[in-house]
């Protein structure tokens, strides 16, 4: 995994409550059985007309947004466990979602392939949503060793929530694998000690 | 005092990381063929092999076509993913129930029919619906690739602590209500996300005299409202469904495990981080109006006008009932359907074949409707073939098709068209979930029985 660096970028807003991740990756795309190209259909069905011309009208293809931030509303990644949905976001070039909350599985998924999922209180998140709507180019800068995000268009900031543990993956770019394997003979100690065994 | 939940969670922690996650013992883990072949590739990469591949059971289930299976899967992309599950079960040294094994069915549904799904358990799979597992007293939950390859790697998660919630259903429920209702009436209460970070547990007279496959559905749409899991303490009608099935303990191992089992309760005065009450008998059959689950309403209700809405949902709102063809303040009652899917973990079960079937028993499927039956597994549709159902559905214009997730989550043939509605028995009405411009109304078995014979949405 990539160590996670701070970030000062652009963001592209997507100011829709719920976004689950069917809708981040529809179904009929998770035929892959690798994790490369999904970037490509990244909400292929809000972004792409029936005959695969983009539509105009989303975020994604107006050229005015861009960036390696997304950020959207509350409730961000509910519904399926796809971690398509994380490959997809990353995929694309994103390295961070901010929102004023995330789904749990969406979130996990997100954090162990690098991206850093940013929870933000609402007045924050309308404030970014507002920033970007007057400057499209407004930034935002993402500061994971000192937990703080900036909204650089107002000056204001915000610290975020992370546990350690993942916070020092994150930086080192280790993955959970890596810590499970070294810890082997406790698996082992386990099983043999438990009361009840299956 | 502990709660179900913390037992049973204080039973599987192998180790906890300082400042992190706790390190969790996984004793069952389910697998399909969408979310685990870069997980395989993973181990592979890594020159890993599976841990402890007793533990880990394969079934194919969304990518399959509903007829025909005994031929080669026409999509050539489809037939890859199914034909990379075998052969990493082959490599691997797993169980794997392929296509026409007469084991084979949704993830979800074969596990607890074949005694796969046991009180006390930690059980996993890269599919959010494993909370259905959480009707037997386990804590089961969904999990994405990396965690499946972690799993795999080493029979162990790591995970944080959620806090727990319990729901009590208090009262009797209504003739015609099923466990379906209970859970979309309780996600429209609540919200998609209202049980977000929350282990459920599910308690209350209504609960207890639910039947098992009832309350797996119930467990099963826990998710929906956000939470990992589900669960609910077991009892007598848990054991009485366990015995006997092919991998429960037998003998002198089905003693030992009873007695385990019946520890497995919230002690009197544990205490939950939230709790809430519903009394059920003001749950009436439910319908969906929405594109997300919480967006429920009894069948004779009223969608919510725009001002009822808070100032940042109204973008969403207003998307969601322009995706659906529907207005704020409308009634969907008498509104006229184009699909009914009868189906999925949520309800693909016998018990929802059974009610599906004495409802339509002597009537006639409506010429306007496209009806797929669709059962959980081959031991489903056997069943249903034992008691004879298939005879009467044919009768009433209506036939079976063979197991699979099917039209629930359209990524194998089984798609809604762009537009059409479809009351279906699944558990997501997402956008596209059934099919690009699909227009999703979850339900309960009847009341898609119900639309059926009468062509439109009515009180079943």
């Amino acid at each position: 995994m990539e160590k996670f660096q701070t970030i000062t970028s652009t963001y592209v807003p997507l100011p829709i409550e719920n976004v689950d991740t069917d809708q981040i990756i529809p179904a009929r795309f998770l035929k892959a059985t690798t994790r490369e190209g999904f970037g490509d259909n990244l909400f292929a069905d809000w972004r792409y007309d029936k005959e695969g011309n983009p539509k105009a009208d989303f975020v994604l293809n107006n050229p005015i947004y861009s960036g390696q931030v997304l950020v959207a509303g509350k409730n961000f990644g509910s519904g399926s466990s796809r971690e398509h949905a994380a490959w997809a976001i990353g995929g694309y070039g994103f390295k961070v979602v901010v929102s004023s909350f995330f789904a749990d599985i969406f979130r996990n998924n997100a954090l162990n392939n690098g991206i850093l999922p940013v929870v933000v209180s609402d007045a924050f998140l309308s404030e970014l949503f507002a920033s970007s709507d007057k400057n499209p180019k407004a930034t935002v800068t993402v500061n994971l060793e000192e937990q703080t995000i900036v909204n650089n268009e107002t000056g204001n900031s915000e610290s975020f929530e992370i546990n350690a543990y993942k916070k020092a993956c994150l930086l080192k770019g280790l993955d959970d694998i890596d810590f499970l394997l070294s810890n082997k003979d406790k698996i082992e100690a386990f099983e043999q000690q438990r009361a009840y065994a299956y | 005092m502990k709660t179900l939940f913390d037992k049973i969670w204080d039973a599987h922690v192998v180790a906890t990381v300082q400042d992190g996650p706790t390190q969790l013992y996984i004793d069952r883990h389910l697998c399909h063929e969408v979310t685990s072949p870069q997980a395989f590739a993973g181990l592979r990469a890594r020159g890993l092999k599976v841990f402890r591949p007793e533990r880990t059971t394969l079934t194919a289930d969304h990518n399959i076509p509903t007829m025909g299976q005994d031929k080669p899967i026409s999509d050539r992309i489809s037939r890859f993913q199914v034909d990379t599950l075998a052969k990493n079960a082959e490599e691997f040294g797993l169980t794997y129930y392929g296509l026409n094994n007469p084991m084979n069915g949704i993830v979800h549904v074969i596990g607890p029919e074949n005694g796969y799904t046991q009180p006390g358990m930690t059980i996993v799979c890269g599919d959010s619906h494993t909370s259905t597992h959480g009707a037997f007293g386990a804590i089961a939950f969904g999990i994405g690739t990396s965690e499946v390859e972690m799993v795999l790697a080493s029979q162990c998660i790591l995970q944080t602590r959620p806090k727990t919630m319990r729901i009590n259903f208090e009262g009797k429920l209504n003739e015609h209500v099923s466990a379906k209702d209970m859970a979309l009436y309780m996600i429209s209460q609540l919200t998609t996300g209202g049980a977000t970070g929350y282990f459920v547990e599910y308690a209350g007279e209504a609960v207890r005299n639910l039947t098992m496959e009832q309350r797996m559905t119930l467990c099963n749409l826990s998710i929906e409202m956000g939470a990992r899991g589900g669960l609910v303490a077991p009892d007598e009608t848990t054991f009485n469904y366990i015995k006997g099935r092919e991998f429960a303990p037998k003998g002198e191992q089905w003693d030992k495990a009873m007695a385990y089992w019946k520890t497995l309760k919230t002690d009197e005065g544990a205490t939950f981080d939230k709790e809430v009450t519903f009394d059920v008998s003001q749950i009436k059959p439910m319908i969906t109006y929405g594109t997300n689950p919480g967006m429920g309403m009894p069948i004779d209700g009223t969608i919510p006008q725009l001002e009822d809405i808070d100032e940042a949902g109204k973008i969403s709102f207003e998307k969601s009932l322009n995706y659906m063809g529907f207005a704020p303040g409308e009634k969907l009652e008498g509104k006229q359907i184009d699909y009914v899917f009868l189906g999925s973990c949520t309800n693909g079960r016998i018990e929802d074949f059974r009610l599906f079937t004495e409802y339509v028993k002597g009537k006639k499927k409506a010429d306007n409707v496209t009806a797929w039956l669709v059962p959980g597994s081959w031991k489903v549709r056997k069943q249903i073939e034992e008691e004879g159902l298939d005879k009467i559905l044919e009768e009433a214009g209506f036939a079976l098709r063979q197991p699979g997730c099917s039209a629930c989550l359209a990524m194998n043939d089984d798609k809604i068209p762009a537009g059409k509605y479809a009351v279906s028995t699944s558990n997501r009405n997402f956008e596209g979930r059934q099919g690009p411009g699909a227009r999703t109304i979850l339900a309960g078995p009847l009341v898609a029985a119900a639309a059926a014979v009468n062509g439109k949405i009515t009180e079943p």
